[in-house]
């Protein structure tokens, strides 16, 4: 064991944990100076999440959506892109998935209707995400920049279409209408009877995401594809050197990384609220890169870390509905207080844990 | 034929843990002299500028300096040698302030003290020219030497009292300088002297140099090596870490070897030869002698004609180059370090394209004006040991066996389908290790955790195994152990016996002439001329120079 | 607005509830997106309810959305925990409301600007066109450029609703007027930019108009702001917003989200609740011009008549207002 490095369980147990814990202590004295007690805020926090059937669903629920968006964020870093419209790539997917959907519903069971949203949304997402890896791929346009400015994009073209060609006649919200039961996924309350879902939104597309975080596991690390978008990322010059195209790999990352958020939509669009809205998105795009930071790019940390922030909007929603006077953004203070900890000040207690280990583990050196 | 070898090890990196070649005992003689520790012997005057007494520094279970004694006699260059990773970097590190010792003491003119940061140092008299100049390319000389020590809120009076200083100074040791020219438009000859100012500005008595003459052309070296003696009589102490034993011979008075971690030696320059400094850092006799047998050379393999290279910012960089590598033959291109040779590499391998030009690979014609990229060029039996591992033969963070494939990932047998076949890489990465004498053996560390030889031999493993029929080599061995420079040298004569034609690119004069049975040079990104082997280091560092004596005459 | 019988039996088992458990009657509000604070029309629900618990000193509880799927679960979990009754605002709640009234018929819910046709839901939606009529006459009775212009917060039915009454008051005062339109965002951003406002105004201004009406909540304080800079005027919209700028701001279309939910609440707790639609226009004061001390210079007795005038003949049926909702386009 060389200096700086940490076992495995360590890095990938230990530390989050600390981060976490340390991100914990400090929203705990920010709830004790409004003057609440934050032994009970974390028991609502908790208990809202987990503390019962329809929490837990919910948290599943929101989990999903950013573990589709977590991946995509990761999907890009293998290559070095930062894509930060995930958000925009969602809510394109969402349009395609709502396009199917609003065509098929009528005449087939859910089960035809899925895997052509599936194709739509991931369709529409890469389209999305397209226009900014080709623009950084050939002519150096920063994919941050596009990214965002995709963002606002996809936002504009939604209020257009929501407001103008897909709102049924006459109603004042702009979203489509309401799709039929070949339009819309099974809930797994419906699915699940023996467990108690409540009114949970939770639904198939959970199993869909944790189906797509196996492919992203195969993909980044066990095909030749996956190689080459992870050379690329960690050393475009040894990238140029193996004779990888920067071009091919930027735009197909782009393509998959705008796949995967636009699979979001699924969840949502066909399976929670059954219709296309307006911003349904949520922000889950950004939480996505949060998600992806912390959980290291790797499926499994993903997971790990969409269930935890679906603890926190579950739990936290829960935790503003019982404690008025912790309000909404003070939940929003307690996830960037998660998201500064586990992501910006990942390398904070490190050291100290790095010397600890030093101290202990000389014994157990590779000379 | 046979010439001396020639050795070159970069500065380490204290930071990584590295992996040694050579395990085998320190003989017993050399333990004497250990023992001994020599110090009252080698030390030039009877107050020391430096002493050092049992200084240790680990990193966690590494322990990069062990029990360290050393003495610097006041007015006297003293060098430093050792392996990557014998710990001179972290000793000098130590001195300078930006570690600290875990135990030991340090004494400056007999007085035992502390240098808790860089600030300290300089107070005390110590000033540090790095490898990797400190500098602010868009600022002038002046305001160079000034930053950090301006001198008053105000930086008129700063500047004038500074120019009255830089003046003297410049006059006292032989160093001209304009203090207005822009430092970023100076050779890097006169960076050097710059951060040489620098330190003297700031009062150092004591002055460190990190690998000096690795960015030097042969007469700049010689000019630096006046300025270091003008220093010496001038009564300032000057320590010289080095990986050429010719500068340790040419240079010091005194000399300290090096090995992991360990002082083993040190040496009164007068009294010491390279091959007795070579074993000593080695802990083992070294081959000095390069086995290069007769081959008989064959058809051409390697035609290169008309060949223009523009950079990213459209400097052209290689102009109007021609030449041609035969089967059997290892042709060297000597030539200072920036003067074209990454640009050549980069395009004949396929990764840039250049502005003009036709190869002729295996007697395959081909423009290289149109794009081609390095897969194809790989196919096309042409492999390529790129001058910076680091930079573009490895990818640090991927394990060995990734590596190990890295540019042939597409290849049938390390697939399945759309899949790695992992099996297969991991066995056939296996065989190398064992073939190669890769160090640790293990196919899964990343390759930013072996020592730099241990990583040259993956690149090296991966380019000659795919039995190319031109192989492109860059710095084969810098930053390698000198144990590894034999291994790897002795590699690219069996490629050359067994018929293929080896391209070498090296800035180390001795390993083109010890390797090479043709030699181009290149300046400014021309060929300047082409010599044989036993040109001498003369002739070959004016040509180095931009100087063509025949064309002059 | 057809009460059945059914309705009605509704209405009277609201009544005898509300009347028992008059001691326990806990209301809350939801509010969407921009939150309670977006001092626009979530914030105008919120001083409703305000003036209800100052009145009667029965506390409410009130939740603010994060996302698209907390607003079925906030009803739900007031629902759940016996809140009663449960007022939504804004059209956007309309699905979810749908959802979870079913779920809780015994719960009276109201929701603001969306119709939910379900027995215990009372839908309240304002008449914006004609508020917006009369301050578009207004506009045109003032302009001296003979053009005026329109912010809008984003391109959506709601805001084209007040888009159409105002370009239908002005050409009914002008014909030849013109009439520049401006949308200020596409995301949640749109109602909360005072400064994009302000440089929407001001680009109006500087293509001829000399007022401007805004619909866009919170960044439509920019475009009253760029008005009292550039020495032209504004409208306020939602609440009366004359006295921000005194002297630049022509006058308010006031849309009384606050009363509604004020009576609302009041309702309910009186034993009046009734489900099904309240269409609150000018005849019903849901919707006004504002006239106050600051803008009485800029009112002159003409345009005063001839507001006046357009209001008896609106609420008589004799000027009929567009109503963009019908077919979800605007003639003018």
């Amino acid at each position: 064991m060389s200096k700086g490095q940490l076992p495995r369980w360590v890095d990938y147990g230990v530390l989050p944990a600390l981060n976490l814990l340390a991100a914990f202590i400090i929203s705990g004295l920010v709830v004790v100076v409004i003057g609440e007690d934050p032994f009970e805020a974390v028991k609502w926090l908790v208990w809202g999440a987990l503390g019962y059937g329809e929490g837990i669903g919910y948290t599943l629920y929101y989990a999903t959506n950013f573990i589709f968006t977590g991946l995509a964020v990761a999907v890009a870093f293998h290559a070095g892109l930062f894509n930060i419209g995930g958000e925009g790539q969602a809510y394109v997917g969402g349009l395609g998935i709502a396009l199917v959907c609003l065509a098929m519903d009528r005449f087939v069971p859910w089960w035809v209707t899925f895997p052509f949203a599936i194709i739509g949304g991931a369709v529409f997402g890469a389209a999305w995400a397209f226009i900014p890896g080709y623009l950084q791929a050939k002519r150096g346009s920063h994919i941050v920049i596009t990214t965002i400015m995709f963002n606002f994009i996809a936002s504009a073209l939604m209020v257009y279409l929501l407001s103008n060609i897909l709102i049924p006649q006459g109603t004042m919200s702009p979203s489509s209408r309401n799709f039929e039961a070949g339009g819309q996924l099974p809930l797994l309350r419906n699915v699940f009877t023996s467990f108690d879902f409540g009114q949970s939104p939770v639904n198939l597309a959970f199993f869909l995401a944790l189906a797509v975080c196996v492919v992203v596991w195969l993909l980044i690390w066990h095909t030749k594809l996956g190689y080459e978008i992870r050379s690329f990322g960690a050393n475009p010059d040894a990238a140029a050197y193996a004779g990888i195209s920067p071009v091919r790999i930027t735009v197909v990352t782009m393509l998959i990384s705008g796949a995967l958020a636009g699979l979001m939509g699924i969840n949502v669009v066909m399976g929670e609220q059954t219709r296309l809205l307006l911003d349904f998105a949520g922000g889950a795009g950004f939480v996505g890169i949060a998600v992806a930071l912390m959980g290291r790019g790797h499926p499994i940390g993903i997971i790990l870390a969409s269930m935890l922030f679906g603890l926190l909007y579950q739990g936290g929603a829960e935790l503003a509905f019982e404690i008025p006077t912790i309000s909404r953004d003070m939940i929003v203070v307690i996830q960037a207080l998660v998201i500064l900890f586990a992501g910006a000040l990942e390398h904070m207690f490190r050291p100290a844990v790095v010397a600890f280990f030093d101290r202990f583990s000389s014994d157990t050196a590779e000379a | 034929m046979g010439s001396v070898l020639c050795f070159s090890w970069g500065w380490g990196n204290a930071f990584e843990t590295v992996y040694f070649e050579s395990r085998n005992e320190i003989d017993a003689q050399v333990i004497d002299l250990i023992d001994q520790k020599g110090r009252a012997t080698v030390a030039e005057s009877n107050v020391p500028a430096i002493e050092l007494i049992g200084v240790s520094k680990s990193f966690g279970p590494v322990q990069a300096n062990k029990d360290i004694d050393l003495v610097v006699g006041k007015g006297s260059i003293h060098g430093i040698i050792g392996e990557n990773g014998a710990g001179k970097s972290t000793l000098m590190s130590i001195l300078y302030g930006f570690y600290h010792a875990d135990s030991g003491t340090i004494k400056i003119d007999d007085k035992t003290t502390t240098i808790p940061d860089s600030k300290s140092a300089i107070a005390q008299g110590i000033g540090m020219v790095h490898q990797h100049f400190m500098l602010v390319d868009p600022f002038t000389v002046l305001e160079n030497v000034i930053l950090g020590a301006e001198g008053g809120a105000l930086l008129k009076d700063g500047v004038a009292n500074a120019r009255r200083e830089l003046k003297r100074l410049a006059d006292e040791y032989d160093m001209t300088i304009d203090p207005d020219a822009v430092v970023g438009e100076l050779p890097v000859g006169l960076q050097q002297r710059v951060e040489i100012l620098k330190a003297l500005y700031r009062g150092a008595d004591i002055l460190i140099l990190d690998e000096p003459t690795g960015v030097l052309t042969p007469s700049e070296a010689d000019h630096l090596f006046r300025i270091l003696r003008v220093l010496r009589d001038q009564g300032k102490t000057v320590l010289l870490i080095t990986h050429k034993l010719r500068e340790i011979m040419d240079v010091t008075d005194t000399v300290s070897v090096m090995r992991r971690g360990e002082m083993v030696a040190s040496r009164k320059t007068a009294e010491t030869s390279m091959e007795e400094l070579a074993e000593l850092m080695v802990g083992r006799s070294v081959l000095l002698e390069v086995d290069k047998p007769e081959v008989e050379v064959g058809k051409p393999l390697l035609k290169v004609e008309g060949l223009n290279v523009r950079d990213d910012r459209g400097v052209l960089r290689v102009k109007d180059v021609s030449f041609e590598v035969r089967a059997g033959e290892v042709l060297g291109i000597a030539g200072v370090s920036g003067n074209g040779q990454s640009e050549l590499l980069a395009a004949l391998s396929g990764i840039t394209r250049a502005e003009s030009g036709k190869m002729e690979l295996s007697g395959e014609k081909l423009d290289l004006s149109e794009a081609h990229d390095a897969a194809e060029m790989r196919t096309k039996g042409m492999s390529h040991v790129p001058e910076d591992r680091h930079r573009m033969g490895l990818v640090n963070k991927f394990a060995e066996y990734e590596n190990s494939i890295l540019g042939y990932h597409r290849e049938p047998k390390y697939s399945k389908g759309m899949f790695l076949n992992k099996d297969a890489i991991r066995k056939e990465a296996k065989e190398r290790i064992e073939k190669y004498d890769i160090r640790p053996p293990t196919t899964e560390m990343t390759a930013a955790k072996f020592s730099g030889g241990n990583q040259q031999k993956i690149v090296l493993a991966r380019e000659i195994e795919c039995n190319p029929d031109v192989l492109l080599i860059g710095q084969p061995t810098r930053g390698v152990d000198i144990g590894a420079i034999e291994y790897i040298h002795n590699r690219i004569m069996d490629m050359r016996a067994q018929g293929k034609a080896v391209l070498l690119v090296s800035v180390e004069l001795e390993e083109i002439r010890s390797l090479s049975d043709r030699i181009i040079v290149m300046f400014d990104g021309n060929v300047v001329g082409e010599r044989g082997p036993e040109a001498t280091e003369q002739d070959l560092g004016l040509l180095m120079a931009g100087v063509n004596q025949e064309a002059a005459e | 607005m057809k009460t059945t019988t059914i309705l009605g039996a509704v209405a009277l088992a609201a009544v005898m509830t509300t009347g028992a458990m008059a001691e326990t009657f806990k209301p809350a509000v939801v509010y969407d997106f921009g939150g309670r604070n977006d001092r626009s029309f979530n914030e105008a629900a919120y001083k409703g309810a305000l003036q209800f618990e100052e009145r009667t000193g029965i506390k409410f509880r009130d939740f603010e959305i994060q996302n698209p799927s907390q607003r079925e679960q906030a009803l739900r979990n007031f629902a759940r925990r016996g809140l009663d009754p449960i007022i939504t605002i804004g059209f956007a709640q309309a699905a979810a409301l749908e959802k979870v009234a079913k779920e809780f018929p015994d719960t009276h819910f109201a929701i603001v600007d969306s119709v939910v046709d379900l027995p215990n839901v009372r839908s309240i939606v304002f008449k914006e066109g004609e508020g917006s009529f009369l301050v578009g006459l207004l506009a045109a009775m003032s302009t001296e450029s003979d053009t005026i212009g329109f912010v809008g917060g984003m391109d959506i039915p709601l805001i084209r609703k007040f888009a159409c009454g105002y370009k239908q008051g002005a050409k009914y005062a002008k014909p030849d007027i013109e009439i520049i339109e401006n949308m200020t965002g596409t995301t949640g951003a749109a109602w909360t930019d005072p400064l994009k406002g302000g440089e929407l105004a001001r680009s109006q201004f500087a293509r001829g108009a000399d007022v401007v009406f805004h619909a866009a909540g919170l960044t439509g304080t920019g475009v009253l702001q760029a008005a009292a800079d550039e020495g032209k005027l504004g409208i306020g919209v939602d609440s009366n917003q004359n006295h921000l700028h005194p002297g630049s701001v022509l006058t308010s279309m006031i849309k009384a989200v606050d009363v509604a939910v004020d009576k609302t609440l009041t309702d309910a707790k009186e034993g009046k609740w009734t489900s099904g639609v309240e269409v609150l226009g000018l005849a019903e004061n849901g919707v006004s011009w504002s006239y106050d001390e600051y803008n009485k210079p800029l009112i002159t007795a003409e345009m005063q008549s001839a507001v006046e005038q357009a209001k008896m003949d609106i609420i008589s049926g004799k000027v009929e207002v567009h109503d963009y909702m019908v077919d979800s386009s605007c003639p003018f």
